[in-house]
């Protein structure tokens, strides 16, 4: 599964951070960090509440 | 038939409210493989939409007014196999027949989900004078955003942060922007006396007038708003007035039905109301956190979101049920600026780890006892969320201190 972000959308609430830090990370200016394309091994869960989870609607998964 | 004893579950999921955490409600119950009926009633005429904008992005100079809604007519109706019933104020509760009045019509249920939210809390004596608004639902985004558009002197009565976001947007236009507070320092409640005062700095480094420490005498005008009159006698001009007062539980409705309520509907840690079958999501729910061993209700996108789909799937599997254990968490933008806050402001006092309160950038850690209870930032957005975790984990203060203090915290990722 690909992780999407639609930037236009997202700003930088974190939410997808506190479900899953080792995809997701916002840096200092606030802009979100997708530190993996894809979902890894076993992560498939805490990704989807990050997805479910994001206030501004800014995730997808994509088979 | 005689009720149902047997362990079948429910056959019919009837959700009140149809927000965020009615929205979430019925999507997770589909999503848990829940085939029976699934009814969604709302008493506004409009599909779900997201409130959060409505004082961000629909007040922002040239921002559109069109409402940021969650799911199509279609998608709910033929995806979700939802029925919606809007412009529909569900008007009481028998919980022993199971039924929802809903006006004259009853609608019966097995399993109940309460997301009927919070109203704003008005000025009392105000109702008739054009230009006196509350922000909680579209139609009071738009009436004030209509006003900023036509260049309205504007006095936010309370410094909470939805009346703080009303006047980023006056200020954004150029408008004078006016801020009376009853407390002697703002936001006193939500994050503590300390940093509430740091945050409001940002009122007066952005040219908004904060009057602390002065209530609201009167606001004048004949049919339309002049002025407001605080209680040490000075008069404020005012073409817009936007009371920021708090809301109060959406539970009228539930009058007589001998649910309890207690500043919400009190819910259990798997968000079980006081009667079989009903559960409760989101601003209207007061539930028990045992992640603070609190009776808590908090008023927060995340909570809303998240209770609203653990409630229904409690609701329609209610063996399997899972308690609600969060940090709370919520947002908010002023004038450019971001705070965040997750957890509680605890009672034992508070450290900032990073920054300087009367700049634009600060940490503040909380603690009780030699627990860390949550963090304050602003500008931070790096940070939060690490020590949501560690709240999340039971982290020491002491432990949390430490972590904020290494050279290397938070320049990669952590895991
Ligand atoms: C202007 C504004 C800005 C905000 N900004 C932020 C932010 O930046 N960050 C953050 O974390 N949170 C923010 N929030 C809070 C967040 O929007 C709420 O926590 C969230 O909307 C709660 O969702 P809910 O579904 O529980 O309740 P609500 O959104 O209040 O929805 C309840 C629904 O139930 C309906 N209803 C009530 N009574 C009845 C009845 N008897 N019959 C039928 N329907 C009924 C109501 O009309 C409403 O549609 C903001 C809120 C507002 C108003
Ligand atoms: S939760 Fe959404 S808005 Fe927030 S950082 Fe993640 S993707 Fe962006």
């Amino acid at each position: 599964m690909r992780i999407v972000l639609d930037r236009a959308r997202c700003t930088g609430i974190g939410i997808c951070e506190s479900f899953a830090p080792t995809v997701f990370e916002v840096d200092d200016n606030g802009e979100l960090v997708v530190l993996s394309a894809e979902v890894p091994e076993g992560a498939l869960d805490e990704v989807t509440a990050a997805v479910e989870g994001c206030p501004a609607l800014a995730l997808r998964l994509e088979p | 038939m005689s009720a149902t004893t047997v362990h079948t579950g429910p056959n019919s999921l009837v959700v009140v409210g149809a927000s965020l955490a009615g929205l979430r409600a019925v999507e997770a119950a589909r999503k848990a493989g829940f085939a029976g009926r699934v009814t969604l009633i709302g008493d506004e005429p409009h599909l779900p939409y997201d409130r959060p904008p409505l004082s961000k992005q629909l007040l922002a100079p040239g921002g559109s007014t069109d409402p940021v809604t969650f799911r199509s007519r279609a998608e709910l109706v033929d995806e979700l196999g939802v029925e919606l019933l809007l412009d529909a104020p569900a008007t009481g509760l028998d919980p022993d027949a199971r039924i929802v009045h809903v006006g004259g019509a009853e609608v019966a249920y097995d399993a109940l989900v309460i997301a009927t939210g919070a109203v704003a809390r008005g000025l009392p004596g105000t109702e008739n004078l054009a230009g006196v608004h509350v922000l909680r639902t579209l139609d009071d985004a738009r009436a004030v955003r209509r006003a900023l558009d036509e260049g309205a002197r504007t006095v936010v009565v309370g410094a909470g942060f939805i009346g703080s976001e009303v006047a980023s947007a006056a200020r954004a236009r150029g408008l004078p922007a006016t801020v009376v507070e009853a407390l002697p320092a703002p936001l006193v409640r939500s994050v503590g006396s300390g940093l509430g005062a740091g945050l409001s700095a940002l009122h007066t480094r952005n040219g908004t007038v904060l009057r602390c420490g002065q209530a609201v005498a009167a606001v004048e005008g004949t049919g339309r708003v002049e002025r407001v009159r605080l209680t040490d006698g000075t008069a404020i001009e005012a073409d817009l007035v936007v009371v920021g007062v708090g809301a109060v539980p959406g539970t009228g409705w539930l009058a007589g039905s001998g649910l309890p309520v207690a500043d919400g509907v009190v819910c259990d840690e798997f968000l079980r109301a006081g009667a079989p079958g009903v559960y409760a999501a989101g601003d209207v729910a007061r539930w028990h956190n045992r992640l603070f061993d609190r009776s808590m209700r908090v008023e927060h996108w995340s909570a809303a979101a998240e209770q609203g789909a653990l409630a229904a799937r409690n609701a329609v599997s209610p063996a399997d049920a899972v308690p609600y254990v969060t940090v709370p968490y919520f947002w908010s933008d002023w004038y450019g600026s971001r705070i965040q806050f997750a957890g509680v402001a605890g009672g034992d006092g508070h450290e900032i780890v990073s920054g300087d309160p009367a700049g634009d950038h600060f940490v503040a850690l909380y603690r009780e006892g030699d627990r860390l209870t949550g963090v304050l930032t602003l500008n931070g957005q790096r940070h939060v969320m690490k020590y949501r975790r560690l709240i999340a984990q039971g982290a020491c203060f002491d432990e949390a201190v430490a972590f904020a203090r290494t050279p290397a915290h938070g320049a990669t990722a952590a895991s």
